[in-house]
């Protein structure tokens, strides 16, 4: 089959591969018709995640068709058009049975302080991705539900991963009605987060970013209040001033490591890796909210110490929510708000890009050229 | 104001909000929210029939965390470890757990290994790397990447110019050495 393949930093190629096969009773084979590159793989792209081996297909994000089922799957058959998590879980462990999916003890060796996640690293349980042609999915009866027929591949790849976590973000800000709720980062998963404050009660949302083209979104999509940080001199002076020196009562971190904004912070993070990632957008957030609020991080980190301002937020007495989304929890609510028209996903999508040009894929969206803002992949067989 | 003890009047009443956003509020009772990762006890919500799975073949002797106490049911075969690379990978899982920095920079290190080890033997092979169409540089012609730049004030701007450096030095190295090292045999030959 045609898969990407990593070859180190900054160096991605589609060649052809092993296609993947049943390894567990309970595996499922699912030929990809739709992948997308999620912001968080741009970690992986750049060498920030540790024990990224050269070989590795990345994508989480991916919806398809069930080509085969192992001897003990009982709820898919093939030719079912599916939807997976990017969580892989087993469904019944500790943390399965209260409801941390994402944090699943059963299917990751490589580490017990995150779960398994398809193409991102061997630090999340070595397991290929769906930028490729075809895709092994473990836990077959747990993890991927059918798309409702009333739901394009387009929207259903978006649910997967970044439409799933920007709501959850907004829903681990614990939102009251009124609260005045800042974004950190107008990426598909903060443009969701914005637009999902609202449904959550928020009395003001205002999105903070450097790239023009992804506040205008912010406008549109998530009908936020905008301001570009490159343009102000201390970013958390100008929400002090916004929210009459107060702070906001709830600050989500929607960029992870990697944060621009802060050549420093940058350098020592994502270029000489001392740091797993850089938490400018989080010390930020910690600045920025209100003594006694919240501070909600979705954005992905890496397992290595990163320089985060924890005194001024014990001594703020603020709450700290955190996770990798339990996906498949937020479905049920998320396919209401999708049929009423709440929130529309697809408006997302700035590029589709194939397969077998996937390289060229990588670098527009981590260059963020030509307005990019969510790319998605298009495999030959799709 | 934060001087006293009234909350700062919002710019838009609930009205306003309702009337401009679409669903506004939809959510406002948390009980409509998906809960997690507030923990609510569920054991067998999706599919599983188990209440622990049968367990994956380990076809190679599978590197996993100390902190685990055995091979987890399932597992990824993406990339088995391999060579040096697969060496100091092993070392790291044997020897440290996940709250050893050196577990973390010793994986970081063999990564780096890995991508060296691996850009030379596919020099040996039908399917060298290509630096140009790897980094999908191309992109840059492609997709505008001077007007995606030029007149903003883009933060990343600013280190854009150090990935370039990160990118092309093993490139330029490699260039550098092998020519001294045609030059030096050339020399010897002519001797």
């Amino acid at each position: 089959m045609r898969a990407m393949v990593y070859r180190g930093p900054y160096r991605v190629r589609v060649e052809e591969k092993e296609a993947p096969r049943i390894e567990h009773p309970n595996d499922a084979i699912v030929r990809v018709t739709r992948a997308a590159i999620c912001g968080s793989d741009l970690h992986l792209y750049h060498g920030m995640m540790p024990d990224t081996r050269v070989g590795m297909t990345f994508g989480h994000e991916f919806v398809g068709v069930v080509d085969q089922v192992g001897p003990s799957v009982r709820t898919l058959r093939p030719g079912d058009r599916v939807m997976v998590p990017f969580n892989i879980f087993c469904g019944t462990c500790y943390f399965c049975a209260r409801g941390l999916y994402a944090n699943c003890h059963n299917v990751n060796p490589n580490a017990t302080a995150v779960g398994g996640i398809y193409g991102y690293s061997h630090t999340c349980g070595g397991y290929d991705g769906g930028q490729a042609e075809y895709v092994r999915v473990p836990f077959a009866d747990v993890g991927p539900s059918v798309i409702p027929e009333w739901m394009d591949d387009d929207t259903a790849v978006l649910l997967t991963d970044a439409v799933a976590t920007g709501y959850f973000g907004a829903q681990l800000g614990d939102i009251t009605e009124g609260d005045v709720v800042v974004v950190f980062g107008a990426g598909p998963v903060g443009l969701t987060a914005a637009a999902s404050a609202w449904l959550m009660g928020a009395g003001r949302v205002i999105v903070i970013d450097h790239l023009e083209y992804r506040l205008a979104k912010a406008r549109s999509f998530a009908h936020a209040e905008t301001y570009n940080f490159s343009e102000h001199a201390d970013v958390v002076v100008l929400l002090k001033k916004l929210t009459d020196h107060r702070g906001a009562d709830v600050a989500i971190d929607a960029v992870g490591a990697e944060a621009d904004g802060n050549l420093l912070q940058h350098v020592t993070s994502a270029k000489l890796k001392l740091q797993g990632g850089s938490p400018i957008a989080l010390n930020w957030a910690i600045d920025s909210v209100r003594k006694g609020g919240t501070v909600s991080v979705m954005g992905a980190y890496g397992p290595i110490f990163s320089a985060v301002k924890f005194g001024d937020a014990m001594n703020k007495g603020l709450t700290l929510r955190m996770n990798q989304c339990p996906v498949k929890r937020q479905w049920p609510r998320l396919f209401e708000h999708i049929r009423n028209g709440y929130l529309k996903p697809t408006e997302l999508i700035t590029h589709r890009v194939p397969l077998e040009h996937i390289a060229e894929g990588y670098h527009l969206f981590s260059a963020k050229l030509d307005g990019c803002i969510k790319p998605l992949i298009v495999p030959t067989a799709a | 104001m934060a001087y006293t003890p009234d909350r700062p009047p919002l710019p838009e009443s609930p009205e306003e909000l309702r009337a401009r956003i679409p669903g506004w509020g939809a959510d406002l009772d948390p009980a409509d929210r998906p809960a997690v990762p507030k923990e609510v006890y569920d054991p067998h919500p999706y599919g599983a029939v188990w209440d622990f799975p049968e367990r994956q073949p380990e076809h190679w002797p599978r590197e996993r965390s100390i902190e685990h106490a055995f091979l987890t049911p399932v597992f990824g075969t993406s990339c088995p470890p391999r060579g040096v690379s697969g060496a100091i990978r092993k070392f790291a899982y044997r020897r440290y757990s996940e709250g050893r920095a050196a577990h973390w920079l010793l994986l970081v290190g063999a990564d780096r290994v890995d991508t060296l080890g691996s850009t030379l033997r596919s020099f040996a092979t039908r399917h060298p790397d290509n630096p140009i169409t790897e980094t999908g540089i191309l992109a840059e012609f492609k997709h505008h990447g001077i007007r995606s730049r030029r007149g903003q004030k883009r933060a990343d701007l600013v280190h854009q110019p150090l990935d370039l450096v990160i990118v092309s030095w093993p490139w330029i190295a490699a260039g550098v050495l092998g020519f001294r090292t045609v030059r030096r045999l050339s020399r010897r030959v002519k001797r």
